[in-house]
């Protein structure tokens, strides 16, 4: 007797009542692939932001103009106290590696007929070491063009996707933003679309200066982004930059910052919080489902027993032991549960796959869910399969070959 | 003749509690069977005769007495030695055939060999070997359910034989079956026993059935009432030639 034939009894019971076998899997069934599923979901929307916060450069603060995080988007007056030489004074504290000051607004752009409305981000040379920029044609623009109020710009793929015939290459051209003509020195590199499924192709760069000054006659930047040399000394930075614009905007002790540094990795790590323990609430409503299917395994198990107590009497009458009857129902509890548990997981992978096609949601299904499915469905086969199996090998063998039905 | 002793019992006692109450299903039994022996035991319904069986058959325990087997003593050995020596010394046959309905008749009778461990090849080459003997060679692949009574029967001797047992213990192998068929499985199991030399041991109300053996136990209340040797055992093969030559002369 080995373990061998334990399968081969197994299958043969569990072949021998299909239909039953077959309805008791799927609460398991359901149970691994809801879990599957709910982790799936989590964790792509959990990675999504991730990325998407990553993405915008790691290491990074960004400064904004106006009183605390409500008036970051706020209104007026308040909004323009963030300058040029603001971030040029940033850029000289200790431990900043890049700041780019951001001026942006939508524009029309035109090239030979064709026009797109698409964004332009006034910024300097930095921001491509902020934002990981790079070029595939071209270059991005210089400390110079920002100096001299070029009229330059960096396409993204989209502009040129849209404005330009196949096969031209931008970099040379002349295009128009809202009318005023700009060379072309560079096209950039596909980005994807941002957190909020924001197109970040559709975006040309041009010196802040030439925005501020040429495009929207203003003299204010929107935001500064900074990064910091390593992850360790942002917290250093961020205290630095705020009492040097404090300092710079001359206010009283007694008044509120007029602008609000916002550490990037803090953000991520409050998103990360929020989709972990999303992640962790749908699982645990698909482990409940898990639990009833395995209810479900116990309850048909006891029933199996009772109705097999005949068939166990026999057993036991040809030399069967108590250790290979409880091995036998054992055994065809958990090839119910890891048999419903393969299936789940196929079934979870491809529910994943479906729900990322049809609510555009990401999902990415990781080895750790389906390891944990595959393990909660064996654990359950042995834990809900215990005690049936305990049953049916403390019978008494008279007693189970004189059992009527 | 059979000479060897190959069991013994003495001074068996099975008590059952009740409450209150005592119920000495077996008070006090000494029994000897030699190797090679057919014995009926008989005996009105209480008279003690399953339990006696299931105390031979190591499925139940004596209360009180020893178990002598092939000169072992093994009236203390635990469930787990019991479920061995079942496996290798003794093959069960019962009124109700008790095969596994949802299996073919091949995985029916290679049950004891899984529990004996035994590998795939030999177990088919033995499993093989005791159908054909009970003549059921080509039924490897049936389901119990699409066979007649008496087929059945002999699916579950050659279960009780595939393991080479030295004993077959049969509780009333006859009872479901008409009287034609009974002679049938007798004459297999009187062939099982001269042939093969296996000890058969097996519990009947019918007379007419214990004939077909060479030593009668009569149990009453308990007791051993009376042990006696048939001197003239019936052949059952010569009977059933007989039957079917009454049949064709009616026909």
């Amino acid at each position: 007797m080995n373990i061998t034939n334990n399968f081969q009894i197994s299958f043969s019971g569990l072949k021998a009542n299909k239909l039953r076998s077959v309805l008791t899997m799927l609460g398991v069934i359901i149970g691994v692939s809801a879990v599957i599923i709910m982790i799936a979901v989590g964790q792509g929307a959990s990675k999504r932001i991730s990325d998407q916060i990553s993405s915008m450069g790691s290491n990074l603060l960004m400064v904004f103009p106006g009183a605390g995080q409500g008036a970051v988007r706020g209104a007026g007056g308040s909004v323009n106290t963030l300058t040029l030489d603001d971030a040029e004074a940033i850029a000289e504290l200790p431990f900043v590696n890049y700041v780019a000051p951001e001026l942006s607004s939508n524009a029309t752009i035109e090239y030979e007929g064709q026009t797109w409305t698409a964004q332009y981000n006034g910024t300097t040379p930095d921001m491509q070491g902020i934002r990981d920029l790079s070029t595939v044609s071209g270059s991005f623009f210089t400390e110079d063009d920002v100096a001299d109020t070029n009229l330059v710009a960096v396409l993204g793929k989209t502009i040129v996707d849209n404005i330009y015939p196949p096969g031209v290459d931008p970099v040379g051209t002349t295009v128009r933003v809202n009318k005023l003509a700009f060379t072309v020195v560079g096209v950039l590199a596909s980005k994807g679309a941002s957190i909020g499924g924001q197109d970040q192709d559709n975006v040309l760069y041009i010196p802040v200066s030439t925005a501020q000054k040429r495009l929207l006659g203003v003299k204010y930047v929107r935001l500064i982004n900074v990064q910091t040399a390593t992850a360790d000394s942002m917290g250093y930075v961020q205290s630095s930059i705020e009492s040097l614009l404090r300092d710079r905007h001359h206010l009283a002790s007694t008044s509120s910052d007029d602008f609000n540094v916002r550490n990037l990795a803090s953000v991520l790590e409050t998103a990360e919080n929020a989709t972990a323990v999303m992640t962790m609430l749908l699982a645990s409503i698909a482990a409940v489902s898990l639990l009833v299917g395995g209810i479900g395994i116990m309850n048909i198990m006891l029933v199996s027993v009772t109705e097999r107590t005949r068939e166990i009497g026999l057993r036991m009458a040809v030399g069967a032991t108590e250790g290979n009857i409880l091995g036998q129902f054992l055994v065809e509890a958990m090839v119910l549960c890891l048999s419903g548990g393969i299936i789940g997981i196929l079934l979870g992978v491809a529910g994943a796959k479906i729900v990322s096609v049809l609510a555009g949601w990401p999902t990415s299904v990781t080895m750790f869910s389906v390891l944990l499915a595959t393990g909660f469905s064996a654990a359950i086969g042995i834990f809900f399969g215990y005690y049936p199996a305990k049953k049916a090998a403390g019978l008494d063998p008279i007693e189970a070959l004189r059992f009527e039905k | 003749m059979p000479g060897k002793i190959t069991l013994q019992l003495k001074q068996i006692r099975k008590v059952y509690t009740m409450g209150e109450h005592k119920i000495f299903a077996l008070d006090g039994v000494d029994l000897t069977f030699l190797e090679g022996e057919m014995a009926a035991i008989m005996g009105s319904s209480g008279s003690g005769k399953s339990t006696l069986l299931n105390i031979i058959g190591c499925l139940d325990r004596p209360t009180e007495g020893t178990y002598i087997l092939d000169g072992e003593d093994i009236s203390d050995l635990n469930k787990n030695q019991l479920a061995s020596i079942r496996n290798k010394k003794f093959g069960f046959v019962f009124q109700a055939f008790n095969l596994l309905g949802r299996v073919t008749v091949r995985a029916n009778v290679q049950l004891p060999l899984i529990y004996a461990g035994m590998d795939k090849k030999e177990m088919e080459a033995r499993t093989k070997e005791a159908l054909a003997w009970v003549g059921l060679a080509g039924y490897m692949n049936h389901l119990p359910g699409q066979m007649s009574g008496g087929q059945q029967q002999r699916v579950a001797i050659a279960r009780a034989l595939v393991n080479s047992p030295s004993l077959i213990l049969a509780d009333e192998p006859t009872g479901a079956l008409d009287s034609k068929t009974s002679i049938e499985i007798m004459a297999v199991i009187q062939r099982l026993n001269r042939e093969k030399g296996i000890t058969v041991i097996m519990v009947t109300h019918d007379k007419d059935i214990a004939c077909y053996c060479r030593r009668l136990i009569l149990l009453k209340d308990g007791h051993v009432v009376e042990d006696t040797r048939l001197d003239h055992q019936r052949d059952a093969a010569a009977d059933l030639a007989a039957l079917t030559e009454k049949a064709e002369a009616e026909a």
